[in-house]
């Protein structure tokens, strides 16, 4: 079981305790009426799906129940880092502050 | 025509009457007394007030519960509180910090009866729990005065540490024959300490 760093509560948490959110950093468009339909459709439902590192949110949904955000590996599972939603994402390359396993 | 329905007052039931609790040296699980329950969510000016009209200070972030002689008060999240006030009637609770957050934007919610308590205690609790619950309850974890909502098995629990084998369970009064028999078959399967 990975064991995930909640911001909020400042200590590693089981899995079990976390739902998945969606990519993080999708900022909704400032002025949603000059937009056409395909950039509109490109806001709602395209997303990034890396081999990577990706920006994801979270919520400790059976602990604190606040979202945050997260820095995972898709290829080897691992949480480089957590961070409260809001901030901007950390450099990948810096020291982990999320504990993954 | 058929009679009017009678008007006599119906007892009210309890979600574990009937039920067989366990109790032996190494577990016992039992009620614990009625008590009043709030939830209240706010910011920080809302926690100090409400900590100065409920007399236990809430407290700041995830650890241990504030407690008193009968009340306490648990860290659900960066804005959320439980407070408990055992053997207390919830209004006369509520009337008290309502007046302490007329200034402050909150929300209190009375949840006196949406769950019930439940009081563990002996050498095998932790593990019973840990049947169910995935949080590390060691000491370094999880010391002595430690809360926190949490998972055991797929009920949604506030864990609450009150002494080395004690533990005080917050359970959703729907939930609570399910946890009471998952605690129960783990106590009693669990290897001999």
């Amino acid at each position: 079981m990975l064991l995930i760093r909640c911001p909020y509560c400042d200590m590693a948490r089981p899995e079990l305790e976390f739902r998945y959110g969606g990519q993080a950093h999708v900022a909704r468009p400032a002025d949603p009426a000059t937009l056409d339909d395909a950039a509109w459709g490109e806001f709602l439902y395209v997303r990034s799906n890396p081999r990577g590192v990706a920006a994801e949110r979270w919520r400790h949904a059976a602990g604190c129940g606040r979202f945050f955000n997260c820095l995972r590996d898709t290829v080897s599972d691992r949480i480089l880092a957590t961070y409260p939603a809001g901030a901007p994402a950390p450099d990948p390359a810096a020291p982990a502050s999320g504990s993954g396993r | 025509m058929p009679s009017p329905p009678s008007t006599t007052a119906v007892a009210r039931r309890g979600p574990l009457d009937g039920q067989r609790l366990p109790g032996g040296a190494s577990f016992t699980l039992g009620l614990a007394p009625a008590a009043a329950r709030f939830i209240l969510r706010g910011d920080a000016a809302a926690r100090t007030a409400a900590g100065a009209a409920f007399g236990v200070a809430l407290p700041a972030r995830l650890g241990p519960a504030g407690s008193g002689a009968a009340r306490a008060a648990l860290w659900l999240g960066p804005d959320e509180w439980l407070l408990v006030g055992e053997g207390e009637p919830p209004a006369d609770l509520e009337r008290g910090l309502v007046a302490a957050l007329s200034m402050h934007p909150h929300s209190l919610v009375d949840v006196s009866q949406r769950q019930i308590g439940l009081d563990l205690a002996g050498p095998l609790a932790a593990r019973a729990l840990n049947a169910g619950c995935p949080l590390d309850l060691r000491d370094q974890a999880f010391p002595v005065g430690m809360a926190s909502r949490t998972l055991f098995a797929k009920s949604e629990i506030v864990l609450w540490r009150r002494g080395a084998l004690r533990y005080h369970v917050e359970v959703g009064r729907s939930f609570a024959q399910y946890v009471v028999n998952h605690l129960d078959e783990a106590a009693r399967r669990a290897p001999p300490l």
